[in-house]
Formats: C-alpha cells, sequence, structure tokens
C-alpha cells in the first residue's frame, strides 16, 4: 500500500520520535510511506491566527504537491493532529464551497501552482486500523504488551471537527488498536481533551491545569502509562509535570510515548527502531524495559 | 501593519468580520445564535476567559465588536473545536475566534497580558521566511518580545530538550519559498484576508 507521507514541521525536531517510529512500524505493515516532495508548515493555528486567506492556501499547496506527485491516486498520511486537522479541514472547505475553491485557486496560481481537490488527508491511525486492519497487525505481533494498563489519549484535533474515522466526544480507534497489542486499556473520559496546545507558552497556568487534569483522569483510572498520536500533545503532557506537581501539590512521574512506539514494542522492534530514551519523564525507558530489546 | 481604529470605524469592522467570517463555508450561520450556552459549557479555557464565547457572539450581534476586540477571549481559544461540534446550530466558533484574532492583530488591539498575538505574528514570519516553522527560533523570538526572563525559566526545559536531541539549531528550509512569497504577495495585493 503507497501513500504520501506528510511529516509536519514538529516530528523532524521535538517529535523526532514519531517519526522514527511511525515509519518503521509502517514498514513493519508493508503501508510504503513516500515523503511528500518540498512540503510546507501546514497553516497551524498561531498561522490561522495571523492569516487568513494566506493559511488555506499555504495549506493547500501541500495538497497540490501531493496531487501531483500521487498523480491524484494516493493518499496524504500524517501523524499530526494539527498537521491532520489544518490539512483536513482546508481540503473540505475547497470541496464544499465554491468561493472558496476560486480563492484559493487564484493565490495557489499566483505560484503556478492548481488543485483539483483530488486527494484525501488521512491520519496514521486510521490507516493502520482501517487499510492495514486490527487483524494484519494482530498477526504482526511477537511480543504482547502484556495487559499494560494505558490511557489512549487522542487529544483534541484528531476527532473534529470533521471526525472521519471516529467519535469526537468518546474516540475508541486507537484503544482497540492498543487492545490488540496486548494492553489493557483503561476508561478514560478526559481522552478527546484538549491539552492546551500553544497556550502552554502563551497562558502557561491555564495550560497546566489542563494537562493536570488529563493525567489524573489516566493516573485515577489506573493508567501505568499515556499514549498520544500528536507531537505537541506528547511534549505538552510530559514535560511539565514537574511544574504540575509543584503547582498542584500532586506526584506524577507519568511516562507518555507515542502510540506507534507501543506498536513497535509489540512487534519486536528494538528501542532504536521506535527511538525510545528522548522521553523527559525519567523512568520512560526503564518502565518499559521489559517490552522492548536493548 | 497595525492600523488604529477610531470608534466610528467600529461599525465597519463589524461589517468587515460578518463579511470575512462568511467566506468560510457556514461562516454565515452565526447568526442563528440563539445564546444556548453549549459553547461555553463545553469550552475548557472559558472560566480565564474575560468573555465566554456565548457572551462574544451576543456583544457580535449587539454591534460591540470593539469589547470583544479588546478582550482577552479569543486569545484564551486552544483550538480545540469542542464548541464547534458540539454547537447546535452548527456555527463554527472556532473559526469565529480565528478571525476575532486576525482582527485583533490587524487593526492593533493588543489587550493587556496577552501575548498570543506576538506568538502568532512570530510563527508566521517564521513560516514565511523559511516554508517551515523552526520551534527554537519561534520560541526565542517570541520570548525576547513578550517576557525575557521567562527564556530563562524555560532553559532548564530547553537543556533537557537539547540533551535529548529533540532541538535543532538550524532552520529547516524549503526549496519552494519564493512560491510562499509569491502566494502571500498575492493575498496582500489583492487585498484578501
Amino acid at each position: 500500500m503507497d501513500y504520501l507521507y506528510y511529516p509536519g514541521c514538529s516530528l523532524s525536531t521535538s517529535g523526532k520520535a514519531y517519526d522514527v517510529s511511525g515509519r518503521a512500524v509502517a514498514r513493519l505493515l508493508a503501508v510504503n510511506l513516500v515523503e511528500l516532495d518540498d512540503w510546507n508548515c501546514c497553516g497551524t493555528t498561531p498561522y490561522f491566527s495571523a492569516q487568513g486567506l494566506g493559511a488555506f492556501s499555504i495549506a493547500a499547496r501541500n495538497l497540490a504537491i501531493a496531487e501531483k506527485q500521487g498523480d491524484g491516486k494516493m493518499d496524504l498520511v500524517t501523524m499530526c493532529n494539527s498537521c491532520y486537522m489544518t490539512l483536513s479541514k482546508t481540503n473540505h472547505y475547497f470541496a464544499e464551497d465554491e468561493r472558496m475553491r476560486k480563492d484559493i485557486g487564484a493565490v495557489l496560481g499566483a505560484a503556478g501552482r492548481s488543485y483539483g481537490g483530488g486527494v484525501k488527508v488521512r491520519h496514521l491511525l486510521d490507516v493502520l486500523t482501517n487499510d492495514v486492519g486490527l487483524e494484519a497487525v494482530k498477526a504482526k505481533v511477537t511480543r504482547e504488551l502484556n495487559g499494560l494498563k494505558v490511557a489512549a489519549y487522542y487529544g483534541c484535533q484528531m476527532s473534529r471537527p470533521g471526525a472521519e474515522f471516529d467519535d469526537p466526544e468518546y474516540p475508541m480507534t486507537m484503544d482497540r488498536l492498543l487492545s490488540v497489542l496486548g494492553a489493557d486499556p483503561v476508561e478514560f473520559p478526559m481522552k478527546a481533551k484538549c491539552c492546551g496546545g500553544m497556550l502552554m507558552t502563551t497562558s502557561q497556568d491555564v495550560a497546566l491545569k489542563m494537562v493536570r487534569d488529563v493525567l489524573s483522569d489516566a493516573m485515577e483510572n489506573g493508567a501505568e502509562c499515556i499514549a498520544t498520536a500528536c507531537p505537541l500533545c506528547q511534549i505538552n503532557l510530559e514535560a511539565y509535570q514537574g511544574d504540575i506537581n509543584s503547582k498542584f501539590g500532586t506526584n506524577f512521574m507519568m511516562p507518555v510515548v507515542y502510540f506507534t512506539q507501543l506498536a513497535g514494542m509489540a512487534m519486536g522492534l528494538t528501542r532504536r527502531e521506535i527511538d525510545l530514551g528522548r522521553e523527559l519523564v525519567p523512568n520512560t525507558v526503564s518502565f518499559f524495559r521489559d517490552y522492548v530489546a536493548a | 501593519m497595525a492600523t488604529q481604529v477610531g470608534a466610528r470605524d467600529m461599525g465597519r469592522l463589524s461589517d468587515v468580520f460578518l463579511e470575512e467570517i462568511s467566506r468560510m463555508p457556514g461562516g454565515d450561520k452565526i447568526m442563528a445564535c440563539q445564546q444556548c450556552g453549549t459553547c461555553s459549557g463545553s469550552c475548557p479555557t472559558a472560566y480565564a476567559m474575560d468573555y465566554t464565547p456565548r457572551q462574544i457572539i451576543g456583544w457580535l450581534r449587539a454591534g460591540e465588536l470593539e469589547k470583544v476586540l479588546n478582550s482577552n477571549t479569543m486569545w484564551m481559544c486552544a483550538s480545540c473545536y469542542s464548541c464547534t461540534v458540539r454547537c447546535p446550530a452548527g456555527i463554527k466558533v472556532t473559526d469565529a475566534m480565528y478571525e476575532l484574532k486576525r482582527l485583533a492583530i490587524k487593526y492593533g488591539f493588543t489587550p493587556r497580558g496577552v501575548t498570543g498575538n506576538t506568538l502568532a505574528t512570530v510563527f508566521q514570519k517564521n513560516v514565511d521566511k523559511y516554508g517551515r516553522s523552526p520551534e527554537m527560533e519561534l520560541l526565542a523570538r517570541y520570548y525576547l518580545s513578550t517576557n525575557p526572563f521567562g527564556m530563562l525559566k524555560m532553559a532548564g526545559l530547553g537543556l533537557k530538550l537539547f540533551r535529548n536531541k529533540r532541538i535543532s539549531l538550524a532552520p529547516e528550509k524549503i526549496r519552494g519559498r519564493d512560491e510562499i512569497q509569491k502566494m502571500l504577495q498575492y493575498v496582500r495585493e489583492k487585498g484578501e484576508w
């Protein structure tokens, strides 16, 4: 199965482990990810806060390249929730609305690009569960996750507002995938609540409370670790646990990893192949030692 | 560039808001708001906003856009889209928040304590220059222009990320930077939103 792959800016820096583990798991499952040529920033939240049509248009440049590179036959896959939301929303608005189509088309035209609306935007989680399928994933599991109590954290932008492959209020796709890997996903009502996103930079007190609420819910439901599907969620959930502990008198030391890293563990990949070890919660590697080869 | 807006022009600005929000599919549904408050009840940051999302739509309809643009509300929006998926009238509340942010930046409304506008502006400039967002440069420029001491506070985290090879010092650049320039120039020349 061939797909075009849009990594997004975070996956080459702070979220590198997501890129490495996602590509490795995809390869094992015969999902061929071909990187989108010369992709640009999707136009995520802060860009849309400063630009309107300009933001839709830079998002659409990626879609235009994808249509050309994949000959209109390849889906565009991303792993970052925010890239997914931005590209998918642009694609929907482009398809739904004639004026939008005309406006974006004109801006793209200024750069010698054009887009005909022939690309589908997908999240890797969607591809693994719906195209590859849980049966095929299960067949690749060589080391079951042994009832690992995991809280599947979707964050907000993956399942809203298009909600193409899961429920916006209580998504289950990742839970089902983790079950197939041998993990035991816990009930987790905060699973689709926001991590605070960029508010962690601009209004930290507000964002710390949001993350505290997510971590508390995971812990109260017995989770030993959290699985995420977004680089911003990952860093917000793990990097500020110390600040939250001092501010709220809590005692969090909760490993937060990407769902692709857990999938890699279950499929027998090495620690290096899933890029485990870049985490900021100090006990992360030792916690997973039983599951990953050296 | 930010333009100062006198009281007389606020009515016109309301028109700009409605015109631009209507450019998005379903954007004009904002006039169908019945003030039920589902948006405010769904919003994880409403408690920290000067006006809740429901109140914002109320002020818009009352022609009091200035109150809204001078508030911190849209800058407390994390874009989680909870309001948007739940609104029984199908109003795209998150898109409205984006539009308010853009108007506030464009017309120079800078409510006290708000720095989301700086982050957005720095982010945009970086992307326009490189085609991608350099995380390191974004945070450095943001802290320099809002709170240089905040940078010291963040240094610990920065160091940990650096040690774990999660920060790249040199920004990535795309080949098609001129394409981005041409697109944005077109948007500017046409006076587009």
